[in-house]
């Protein structure tokens, strides 16, 4: 399980830039639970995730993971139970290794590493069965460079990659923003494939309502650095995107805004 | 060009091989300017020196030599990734520091090794005359440069090195400290390049605290006349092509110092400037040629 106890975070703090980006956030995530986060126009959506992976340091509040305080862990100690995906396609893999290599590092997160061979001969079965699964033919393409790959293909390697060693939970941070519509769902079904089967615990902001309320058991909605919603199970199951706007309007009494959010 | 000074070429090309596979690892691998090769060189060709004054064994003194270089780089790195000094900057500091700690080590300015044993001697036992002697034996010291770098990149601590110059946000997601990967790589750079010292001393008879001006320069230059002409498709290929890039550009050098032109030619003091004009070309050349774009992405 883990929980976010009043998380404060600002950036440029005492400076003239000063922005709260995080204003005491409080989440209790159980295990199994799938939390779909959208927000308006810096809410702190990807600063809630990156918050999680370690990439900065809350000026206040306390983060456990399983009762374990992981506030201070820096973020490749954190890796170990944190798996990643990133908005960019190309942030989650290194374009001048082969498949091979990278899924071979990632299958090493948390581990650690020795002079061993990166690659080693006994996995490639392991790594072609797994490249099977997501059906775009890599498997027949272990020693390419991950560079000559489409940013669908790279964000679906990305997805396997996150999740190959058993993570305890899984950031995905607008995953298919960057993406063509097509691919967009393709790599959906892949996470919705993923998450289920191996009922992992998940965090995954989307600027997308729908997949928000399609996806998931759970549903909570930031905004300026507070979670102002937050619905769960059969509540979720019901709920359109209408109910979201109004819920919305009534608790903040103005419209809900985002250049980037698609309401339909 | 005489044969005297193609063979002799060819030495220098071999021993600056190690140097350059240093700069290849930082400049390339790591995407990590490193100035520090400029203090390292002398670094390590004082601590030879005088471990070899001192009566130790020639090859001995050579591991005090690559050890000194990667205390020295990783200084560097710890400037770096711990205080959050520009790479560049970091890098003017420690070799700047390294001058006075050079001149600590030997005592004064410079050291000669006259009569003094060699790593030379070991091969002039075998029978091979002198000047081909240090040729084969720098020779051997390079390929055997290429083959541990290609096995060590291809391990599980090496794949993060590559993979941390490429993608360091992807390397920490996975679980991995840059700051470590980045510390002991730029180490082991200036290992190999105070190694190159520790050789080029023994050869030469004298360590000199000013032997190592511009030796990042001739290392840029030798990386990329390598990847040029040989391209750097593979990481096996890339260290290929950065010894042979070295030995290239010192043919070049003996070239151009063989070159009369009417009353002209060059003297040994151009050499700095013809280096430097050249590396801006081959650093604008991918306008031009897209093999280089390729290289450096």
């Amino acid at each position: 399980m883990l929980v976010l106890d009043r998380i404060v975070k600002y950036f440029h703090k005492g400076g003239v830039n000063e922005v709260l980006a995080l204003n005491g956030v409080s989440l209790e995530v159980e295990k199994g639970d799938f939390i779909t986060i959208i927000g308006s126009n810096g809410a702190g959506k990807s600063t809630l995730l990156t918050g999680v992976a370690g990439g900065f340091l809350p000026d206040s509040g306390r983060l456990l993971l399983d009762g374990e305080e992981i506030t201070r862990l820096p973020e490749h100690r954190r890796a170990k139970f944190i798996g990643r995906v990133f908005q960019d396609p190309l942030l989650g893999t290194c374009a001048s290794m082969t498949i091979e290599q990278n899924m071979a590092l990632a299958q090493r997160r948390g581990l650690t590493r020795g002079l061993a061979a990166g690659v080693k001969a006994g996995d490639r079965e392991f790594f072609r069965a797994q490249l099977a699964q997501i059906g775009l033919g890599l498997e027949n393409r272990l020693h390419d460079r991950v560079g000559l790959l489409s940013g669908g293909q790279r964000q679906s390697l990305t997805m396997l990659m996150a999740t190959m060693a058993e993570p305890r939970v899984l950031l995905l941070d607008e995953h298919t923003a960057a993406l063509d519509p097509k691919t967009a769902n393709h790599i959906l079904e892949l996470t919705e494939r993923i998450v289920r089967e191996r009922r992992l615990t998940t965090l995954m902001v989307t600027h997308n309502m729908n997949q928000a309320l399609a996806l998931g058991n759970r549903l909570i909605m930031l905004h300026r650095g507070e979670i102002i919603l937050d619905i769960r199970g059969a509540e979720k199951e019901n709920l359109r995107v209408q109910d979201l706007l109004a819920r919305f309007y009534a608790i903040k009494g103005e419209t809900f805004s985002s250049d980037k959010m698609l309401l339909v | 060009m005489t044969t005297y000074a193609f063979l002799g070429a060819l030495e220098q090309g071999f021993v600056y091989g190690l140097m350059v596979l240093g700069v290849y690892l930082t400049f390339r691998v790591l995407d990590f300017p490193d100035l520090t090769v400029d203090g390292s060189l002398p670094l390590g060709a004082a601590v030879a020196s005088v471990a070899i004054t001192a009566g130790h064994d020639p090859f001995l003194a050579l591991t005090f030599a690559a050890g000194a270089g990667f205390l020295a780089g990783a200084v560097t790195g710890i400037l770096n990734t711990k205080f959050k000094i520009l790479h560049l900057l970091a890098s003017i500091l420690t070799m700047i520091a390294l001058y006075s700690i050079t001149i600590r080590i030997m005592g004064r300015p410079n050291l000669t090794l006259l009569g003094k044993p060699t790593v030379m001697d070991a091969v002039a036992a075998l029978g091979l005359p002198p000047h081909l002697a240090s040729t084969a034996l720098f020779a051997c010291f390079a390929a055997a440069a290429v083959a541990a770098l290609l096995w060590f990149l291809r391990t599980e601590i090496g794949q993060t090195m590559l993979a941390t110059g490429d993608n360091p946000q992807m390397i920490r997601s996975l679980g991995v400290d840059t700051d470590i990967v980045i510390i002991g790589s730029v180490g082991l750079s200036n290992a190999l390049v105070a190694l190159a010292g520790g050789l080029i001393a023994q050869n030469q008879g004298a360590a000199d605290v000013n032997m190592g001006v511009g030796t990042i320069v001739a290392g840029l230059a030798s990386v990329i006349i390598g990847e040029t002409l040989f391209g750097c498709r593979t990481v096996a290929r890339a260290l290929v092509a950065a010894v042979a890039g070295s030995v290239l550009y010192r043919l070049a050098i003996a070239f151009a110092l063989s070159l009369k032109i009417g009353d002209f030619s060059f003297q040994p003091s151009d050499l700095k400037l013809v280096t430097a004009v050249l590396v801006v070309l081959a650093l604008v050349a991918p306008r031009i040629r897209k093999g280089l774009a390729r290289c450096s992405s």
